[in-house]
């Protein structure tokens, strides 16, 4: 009787379809700007022109599929990865305030950019992308290999791994200008640039990791529960965790890799949801698949046209998107009801 | 009777215990001649030591006299081993010559002497800082890094450098700007109805967040030479402090420490939960924002002069409080801690990659990762 | 009977929630008052606004004709001790560290210990029983002895007022006797208890005064053998029942239909 009050929302179950109509309708809106607002402005005519009739010597037609369309993708691809890595990492920590990066994915993969830049490897941007993989997987694995017994010890590894990895890393750089030089780009997140890379196997594994993760939030419902109720219910939970595990990492891995480190979606997304999904972990997992992308083509957006002399990376927009936002939640709502 | 000076002179009472009938006088007064301290009711028999101090007395946990002895020693031989290293190893004559003005070295008076003075003062100052946060937020990892002063501290060292092209002096004073401007952002975000120990690391995380993703940006703007520089700054170091750059942190830490330790009690109070600590007559809001300022104080002091040394006010307190087995997290046990560790870690920055003397910060994050490691270890242990 | 402690026209509220609105409490010195009614009617926010944990929006809570809001923070904790429902024990904390932390009000900035402050201590154990376990930690302790030092800490506080919100609730039923059975002793050496209760039988066994609270108001006080009856019971718990007598105590006992 001495909690905050409880607001009364509409109904969750008659909720949750309008959101995702409303959703969907947001993430075509968001895409259709995003494709026309940049350095050089489309208008909407042309843009249905350049995706139904390609013109290859119209030059709006060319920034519109040869940049735009792949950025657009991209930033779908990688803002439902997040926020998507997000969701399944809270439910399964049980804590609000873990995101995906928590596994050690950020880390490992500025240690491994910074040693390859070190050693002179990360000249291309595929091998950037190669390097990023390879580091946010094998710092994930020795996280997972120590903390597997528990979430908590999974998360405090996690932080322990990073620190390491990040102090060594930052050692590197500042003996090694050239290993400074590539990290600080990569080190802000951006879509800039990256979708002209081949992103063929980055966006494969993601629209993998996310189906998968549809379908193991069901299971994932029985475990949020608690363990104990979990096996009572019939659950595998051990199974659902490794497999759960695999899949933000896979997710963030790829994302991380991609577009470098971009905080906050993966840990507000899930947030803003999780009252309206009401515990359900399915339209948790849903939602935010649709939410994550509409977030990143909006950062994206503004993140083209902000500054008139260049522009400024993605993660800082949603950085500044999202940081007020968990600020409003937690003033709102309070900091238990996370 | 608005005052515990002196609780048992007020009414010399004959009562015994349990006859008494409490609620006209201050229901704890009795002459303390008719009570025999056999034994110490206060904090058990043999892991506690008596120190009277006129007709009352201060308990002092064995272990903290053992810790504190332990951390001297550990100082001692450390402040040793760090006068002496150097390009060329001075002989332990050579150090005591210098410091007794018998055989006057400059680099030994000059150089490290006030290198060594700083690893304990800062650390003690880093340590102290961690466990007032800790203790507020309730929370092992709420530290002042976490809370975005640290952040805070870069931004402004950063736009100093890179807008204003500043000297050391003012990229200090940029940096104490930056954070004590975050720490005031964070509280007055924090506030509503009271302070809450969780809203405050939540905020704490977003305020850190955008203020680090600036930070980055700052950074990828900057010519590369201004960002080796910055990235540098960022680490920590205590590389060339000289006696005219601690004369200010020290009479600064030497205020703070000393509220810290006066109201050491109250803090300690509190962690039994706001109600209790409200209905033992803890001024809940006032200490809190004394706590704040202090914490807030120490590490901006130390950022000024030596960067951001990253991890000390983490690690410090919870291995000082496992070291003393003392309840809760307290004050003493995490100031030394906390010097010791620098003053380790900047033997270790200095030695590990020589001539190269690498920043301090570097050195500290490996070991609060390793402690971190540390603790996971005790758990599966425990379990 | 004689009033020291009471709260006038108080408006209740957590932010924008009203508990109770022109509330009035008169608290009967040197008895045994027992606060019951249903979860959510407004009993522990009544103690909380006792101990000014919460600050009426109107009215006030005084004690001896002072609103105890103008008390210095610790001149009021040497009066009213206050055992909430989540106290939090600092990690590794020993019972008689724990129980120590009681004498805060009595102590100058530099926490020096008189006799006064050791003797009280020594009280506080020996009359909770907690001395058994003195140098355990209280982490290792069972539900019914970890509330047994909680009562020792606010004891060793050493105030004529005691408040305490649900203090059987977790123990067994010994252990809710054992722990009545010391508030009234507490009682008849002259302190003023004030205690919420889930128990209505036990309110009614033990307790000298009973106040009934519903939606944030007092329903009925008085001696539970002049207020408690089938109406009432209905009234406040919405509860079919009939009202017999305790075949020890004599005193009301509530049956269910």
């Amino acid at each position: 009787m001495t909690s905050a009050p409880s607001a009364n929302p509409p109904t969750a179950s008659t909720a949750r379809p309008v959101v995702l109509a409303v959703g969907v309708i947001a993430l075509v809106a968001a895409g259709a700007v995003s494709l026309a607002v940049g350095a050089r402005a489309v208008p909407v005519g042309e843009l249905w022109q350049a995706l139904a009739d390609f013109d290859p010597r119209d030059g709006d037609h060319l920034v519109v599929r040869d940049i735009r369309l792949p950025r657009m993708v991209l930033g779908i691809a990688v803002g439902a990865a997040l926020a998507v890595g997000g969701a399944l990492i809270q439910t399964l920590s049980r804590n609000p305030l873990a995101e995906p990066g928590i596994l050690g994915v950020t880390h490992g993969a500025g240690f491994a950019l910074t040693v390859g830049a070190a050693l002179g490897l990360a000249g291309s941007a595929i091998s950037q992308l190669g390097l990023g993989v390879v580091g946010s997987v094998l710092a994930t694995a020795l996280v997972y290999a120590v903390g597997r017994h528990s979430t908590l010890r999974l998360l405090l590894a996690g932080v322990a791994f990073s620190a390491v990895l990040m102090g060594v890393s930052l050692g590197i750089r500042l003996t090694s200008p050239d290993a400074l030089d590539q990290y600080r780009f990569w080190s802000v997140g951006s879509l800039a640039g990256r979708e002209q890379t081949d992103l063929t196997v980055p966006l494969v594994a993601i629209g993998l990791a996310l189906a998968g993760a549809l379908v193991i939030a069901r299971s994932l419902n029985a475990v949020a529960l608690g363990d104990t109720v979990a096996h009572t219910l019939g659950a595998d939970v051990a199974r659902v965790r490794t497999v759960t595990l695999l899949l933000i990492t896979v997710l963030a891995g790829a994302a991380t890799a991609v577009a470098g480190p971009i905080l906050f979606v993966g840990l507000i997304v899930p947030h803003l949801l999780r009252r309206l999904t009401a515990g359900s972990v399915p339209w948790l997992v849903g939602l935010s698949a649709l939410v994550g992308p509409i977030l990143m083509l909006v950062a994206d957006t503004i993140a083209r046209v902000l500054l008139h002399t260049g522009e400024v990376p993605v993660a800082i927009v949603t950085a500044f998107l999202g940081g007020p936002m968990l600020i409003w939640v937690v003033r709102r709502y309070g900091a238990g009801s996370l | 009777m608005t005052d515990t000076q002196q609780p048992d002179t007020q009414n010399p009472g004959t009562q015994k215990p349990g006859t008494q009938k409490p609620g006209t006088q201050n229901p704890g007064t009795q002459n303390p001649d008719t009570y025999d301290v056999r034994e110490t009711p206060v904090s058990g028999r043999t892991s506690t030591v008596r120190v009277p101090v006129g007709d009352r007395a201060w308990f002092v946990q064995r272990r903290t006299i053992t810790l504190v002895l332990g951390c001297a020693a550990a100082m001692l031989g450390l402040g040793f081993v760090g006068l002496s290293y150097g390009t060329s190893w001075a002989t332990p004559g050579e150090v005591f010559g210098a410091l007794t003005g018998l055989e006057p070295s400059v680099v030994i008076a000059e150089w490290r002497a006030p290198r060594v003075v700083a690893g304990i003062l800062f650390g003690a100052a880093l340590g102290v800082a961690g466990a007032i946060f800790q203790n507020l937020t309730r929370n092992p990892m709420g530290s002042p890094d976490i809370i975005g002063l640290d952040a805070g501290a870069y931004t402004g060292a950063l736009l100093v450098m890179t807008v204003f092209a500043g000297a050391s002096m003012t990229v200090a004073f940029g940096s104490v700007v930056g954070g004590l401007v975050t720490a005031a952002l964070v509280y007055s975000l924090s506030r509503s109805n009271g302070l809450s120990g969780m809203r405050l690391v939540v905020i704490g995380i977003a305020v850190n967040a955008m203020i680090t993703a600036l930070n980055n940006w700052l950074v990828l703007r900057a010519e590369l030479e201004v960002a080796m520089a910055a990235v540098g700054w960022n680490s920590g170091s205590l590389n060339g402090i000289d006696w005219d750059d601690l004369i200010l942190p020290f009479a600064v830490l030497s205020v703070l420490l000393t509220v810290a330790a006066l109201r050491s009690q109250t803090l300690h109070q509190s962690a039994l939960g706001d109600a209790i600590a409200v209905s033992t007559g803890v001024p809940l809001e006032r200490q809190r924002m004394l706590m704040v300022l202090v914490g807030v104080g120490c590490t901006a002091t130390v950022t000024a002069v030596a960067g951001p040394v990253a991890f000390i006010a983490l690690a410090a307190p919870q291995i000082g409080r496992r070291l003393a087995k003392a309840p809760g997290i307290p004050l003493l046990p995490a100031a030394l801690t906390g010097a010791v560790l620098l003053q380790l870690a900047d033997l270790i920055a200095q030695m590990l990659l020589a001539p190269v003397s690498l920043p301090v910060g570097v050195v500290t994050t490996a070991i609060g990762g390793g402690y971190l490691i540390w603790l996971l270890a005790q758990e599966v242990r425990r379990r | 009977m004689t009033t020291r402690l009471s709260a006038r026209d108080v408006t209740l509220s957590y932010g924008e929630r009203v508990v109770s609105t022109r509330l009035s409490l008169d608290v009967p010195d040197g008895a045994f008052t027992a606060v019951v009614g249903p979860n959510g009617c407004g009993k522990s926010t009544l103690l909380r606004a006792f101990v000014r944990l919460l600050k009426p929006g109107e009215g006030t809570v005084s004690l001896d004709s002072r609103s105890v809001t103008d008390f210095p923070a610790k001149a009021l904790a040497r009066e009213l001790a206050f055992l909430p429902q989540d106290p939090l024990a600092p990690e590794g904390i020993t019972v008689r560290q724990l129980v120590a932390r009681g004498r805060y009000p009595h102590q100058s900035l530099l926490a020096l210990w008189t006799a006064g402050d050791e003797r009280a201590v020594a009280e506080a154990m020996d009359t909770a029983e907690v001395e058994d376990f003195a140098d355990r930690p209280v982490a290792e302790l069972s539900g019914g002895q970890r509330q047994r030092v909680w009562v020792a800490m606010v004891l060793a506080q050493d105030t004529p007022y005691l408040l305490l919100d649900e203090p059987t609730s977790f123990l067994d039923i010994t252990h809710q006797y054992r722990l009545l059975a010391l508030l009234s002793r507490l009682r008849d050496e002259g302190r003023t208890v004030i205690a919420v209760l889930h128990d209505i039988n036990q309110a009614c066994r033990f307790a000298d005064h009973l106040v009934a609270m519903k939606d944030g108001r007092v329903a009925a006080e008085g001696a539970a053998a002049d207020v408690v009856d089938a109406a009432l019971i209905k009234d406040v718990f919405d509860l079919p029942s009939v009202i017999v007598a305790d075949p020890v105590s004599g005193t009301p006992m509530v049956v269910p239909e």
